[in-house]
């Protein structure tokens, strides 16, 4: 049994990871303290420094990376925004470093629970993004996203997420791999593109002058990222034949004859499975699509998996303030030109850790099947209980705002 | 494909770093460049020059890790004037970079992956904007964790790159494009520039040491002693900056040479804290001789003379070296 902070941990020491700068923040050093751990009693031969900030730590595991070594960090939340800058540096960089997000809410208010607003802040970044439901997933991810992340036809940093507490500790049966299997599946990393040496002096990371280098450069990193879609399923089919276990791009659950499908990622992805059981007992043909890779966006899988579908809800852990929910929006882009498109809802749910409870998901079912009679997808719903807006009004009349 | 911006340079195998002995004239400083002519920066560059020296003490074998500053535009895509390797980081971070990758050279040869020969001395370079504000926290780890890392920081004491405007190193009474002498602040710059060798040097960092690109002999030497030490080796270049202290580019060697004459800007060095001045002038000049050359500081004599801020100035470097109690 391991936590999903310890099957992280447990990930890259199976990667055999050359360096780990770090920097604690709630809930994710659990993952830095137990590789710390290892590294102190000599069963894991990595360098480990504690550096300032995220923002260094992002810069040492880039430059690092550079350089020619394996390197691994992990964050959260406040975390990830602090080094945003060197998200897109280390991406432009094209060197391949594997990062955990451990989910949390961002401040303010400030939270400890999770949603995605802080690992999707960094969608556009360049940075590959896969998305855990499981303590295993999570092990097994880590090996994946070398895999994919030093393949030469990709060549990009990639993010594991998985949401804090739900799934960064909580325990689950978790299957620890041979480090000799490991190896057979992740080759040692030798790049031939990022290197300093005295030999063959390099510049990385020019500056350039005008558009047209810039965009290139840009250009070069888009095709990259979806080139990363077929590789994706080259190393999914290799993991599969290795260890047995198969990760899809997108995941389906009572998928093939359901008519009202809800989509989601990450741990409350288990919620909403149960939630779809449940309705089936109810004689609803409902199911469920978990979006596990996020960047590069699986457009072709999203596509085949929800199309023809009556209606659609999206489920966003995050809110894009002034918008709504970014995946939704994210969906809806991908269905626009299809002729046969669902009808595509969205809804607010799950933020900062709060629960979705069996009547919330029955509500979003029931409005799937009164949108398809009324034919009208409504905006964005912000779920909430008469429960939880009661125990608010109690808490703003002891804070004198009743 | 090469990560964003990569360019690389044939070295061939086994470039030599130079040995190099205590030298006793500016007739000894190697003749060798290792930067190339044909930079972007301005006509008179004090920082440039300072850098050309310093790259000759510091050989080829070496990797530069800059931070966002006027010398981040050398290594413009696909041209680079280093015969050496190269990263930019951002403002905020280059001795973290430089962590990475001494961290992964180590490594990297340790595990055998690496062949010894090709290590590599690991450079940082920034602006003032960047050593005194916004890299302070960077820079401290590094030293803490003693890095063995050289730290050049060329400092023109101001916001170079972005036009010129205050940093933490600009002097009491500087002109800048966010300190403007005006009707209510005749005099400028309000505040004393930050003390950034103390600052560092409360860490007691193995090898420590303030130059000018005026000084070529002294500059040299110091490098020449830092490379005995194992650890952080830091560098301060006061670095006259034509556009921004309004001087002619004909002018800036002089005025570097001015800056230490007047004892405005003291050259010394610590070693693990232990501090020792290694070019006392004579005889001090007054520092008005220093002030009244630059566009920055004319406010302070015309239209009136700022005679208040000008006796601060004075007192203030008098009380340094009285300090030290080296003012004859
Ligand atoms: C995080 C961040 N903030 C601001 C800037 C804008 N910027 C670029 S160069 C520069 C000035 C740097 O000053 P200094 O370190 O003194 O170097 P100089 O420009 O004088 O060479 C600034 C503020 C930046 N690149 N990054
Ligand atoms: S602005 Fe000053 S420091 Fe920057 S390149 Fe020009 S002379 Fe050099």
């Amino acid at each position: 049994m391991l936590t999903g902070n310890a099957a992280a941990a447990w990930g890259v020491r199976l990667a055999e990871v050359d360096y780990i700068p770090v920097y604690p923040i709630t809930p994710q050093t659990e993952i830095i303290e137990t590789l710390a751990g290892w590294i102190s009693n000599g069963v894991m031969d990595s360098r480990f420094v504690t550096m300032d900030s995220e923002h260094s730590m992002l810069t040492a595991a880039g430059s690092a990376s550079a350089t020619g070594a394996r390197a691994f960090t992990a964050t959260s939340s406040q975390g990830l925004l602090y080094g945003f800058e060197m998200l897109y540096a280390v991406a432009g960089w094209r060197v391949p470093l594997v990062m955990v997000n451990v989910s949390r809410g961002l401040s303010s208010p400030i939270t400890l629970e999770p949603d995605h607003n802080d690992v999707l802040a960094a969608r556009d970044t360049g940075f590959l993004q896969i998305h855990c439901e499981t303590c295993q997933e999570v092990l097994d991810s880590i090996l994946m996203a070398y895999r994919l992340a030093e393949d030469e036809r990709v060549l990009l940093p990639i993010f594991v997420n998985l949401d804090g507490f739900y799934l960064s500790f909580t325990r689950e049966p978790v299957a620890v791999p041979d480090v000799e299997q490991v190896r057979n599946f992740l080759p040692l990393y030798q790049p031939k593109h990022a290197f300093f040496k005295a030999s063959q002096p390099m510049a990385q990371s020019a500056a350039v002058l005008g558009g047209s280098s810039y965009s290139y450069f840009k250009y070069q990193m888009h095709m990259a990222s979806q080139n990363a879609l077929a590789v994706y399923k080259e190393v999914c089919d290799e993991f599969e034949t290795g260890f047995g276990r198969n990760y899809d791009t997108v995941e389906g659950y009572m998928l093939d004859d359901a008519d009202y499908v809800l989509v989601m990622t990450n741990s409350f992805s288990t919620l909403g499975k149960a939630a779809v059981k449940a309705a089936r007992e109810r004689g609803i043909k409902a199911g469920l699509l978990r979006l596990r890779l996020l960047r590069p966006f699986p457009v072709a899988d999203l596509k085949a998996a929800i199309g023809g579908k009556k209606a659609v809800a999206v489920i966003d852990q995050n809110i894009s303030i002034g918008k709504g929910g970014i995946l939704h929006s994210e969906i809806a882009s991908c269905l626009y030109n299809e002729k046969h498109r669902p009808l595509l809802l969205s809804f607010i749910a799950g933020l900062g850790g709060k629960n979705i409870s069996p009547d919330e998901f029955e509500f979003i079912i029931t409005k799937m099947i009164e949108g398809e009679d009324t034919e009208d997808a409504g905006t964005a719903q912000l779920i909430y209980t008469d429960k939880e807006w009661q125990e608010m009004g109690r808490l703003k009349g002891m804070a004198g705002k009743g | 494909m090469a990560g964003n911006g990569a360019i690389k340079r044939d070295g061939g195998k086994g470039v030599k770093d130079m040995v190099m002995e205590r030298i006793k004239s500016i007739k000894d400083i190697p003749p060798e460049e290792n930067m190339l002519p044909g930079t972007p920066t301005c006509a008179g560059c004090g920082g440039l020059l300072a850098l050309r020296h310093c790259m000759k003490a510091l050989g080829r074998k070496i990797v530069i890790v800059n931070a966002a500053g006027c010398f981040t535009l050398l290594t413009i895509y696909p041209y680079t004037p280093f015969k050496n390797s190269w990263l930019y980081t951002a403002m905020a971070c280059a001795p973290a970079g430089a962590q990475g990758i001494r961290d992964a050279l180590d490594i990297l040869i340790k595990k055998g992956r690496l062949d010894p020969d090709e290590n590599l001395k690991v450079v940082v370079l920034t602006g003032d904007g960047s050593a005194y504000d916004m890299s302070l926290s960077s820079t401290s780890g590094a030293i803490n964790r003693n890095l063995d890392f050289y730290y050049i920081c060329y400092d023109n004491e101001a916001y170079g790159n972005t036009g010129v405007q205050w940093s933490g190193a600009t002097p009491f009474a500087s002109k800048t494009g966010t300190t403007p002498p005006g009707m209510l602040s005749p005099i400028g710059a309000e505040l004393a520039k930050k003390d950034l060798f103390a600052i560092w040097n409360s860490h007691k960092p193995p090898y420590l040491a303030t130059i000018s690109p005026a000084h070529p002999v002294d500059l040299i030497n110091k490098f020449k002693k830092a490379e005995q030490y194992k650890g952080p080796k830091l560098f301060i270049a006061l670095s006259p900056c034509p556009p921004g202290w309004g001087i002619d580019p004909s002018y800036t060697v002089k005025l570097a040479k001015l800056a230490v004459d007047t004892g405005v800007w003291a050259l010394k060095e610590a070693v693990f804290g232990n501090l020792k001045h290694t070019v006392v002038p004579k005889r001090f000049k007054p520092v008005e001789e220093y002030l009244k050359v630059q566009g920055r500081f004319a406010h302070l004599f015309k239209p009136v003379r700022q005679e208040g801020a000008l006796n601060k100035i004075q007192e203030g470097v008098d009380e340094y070296w009285n300090r030290h109690k080296l003012l004859l």
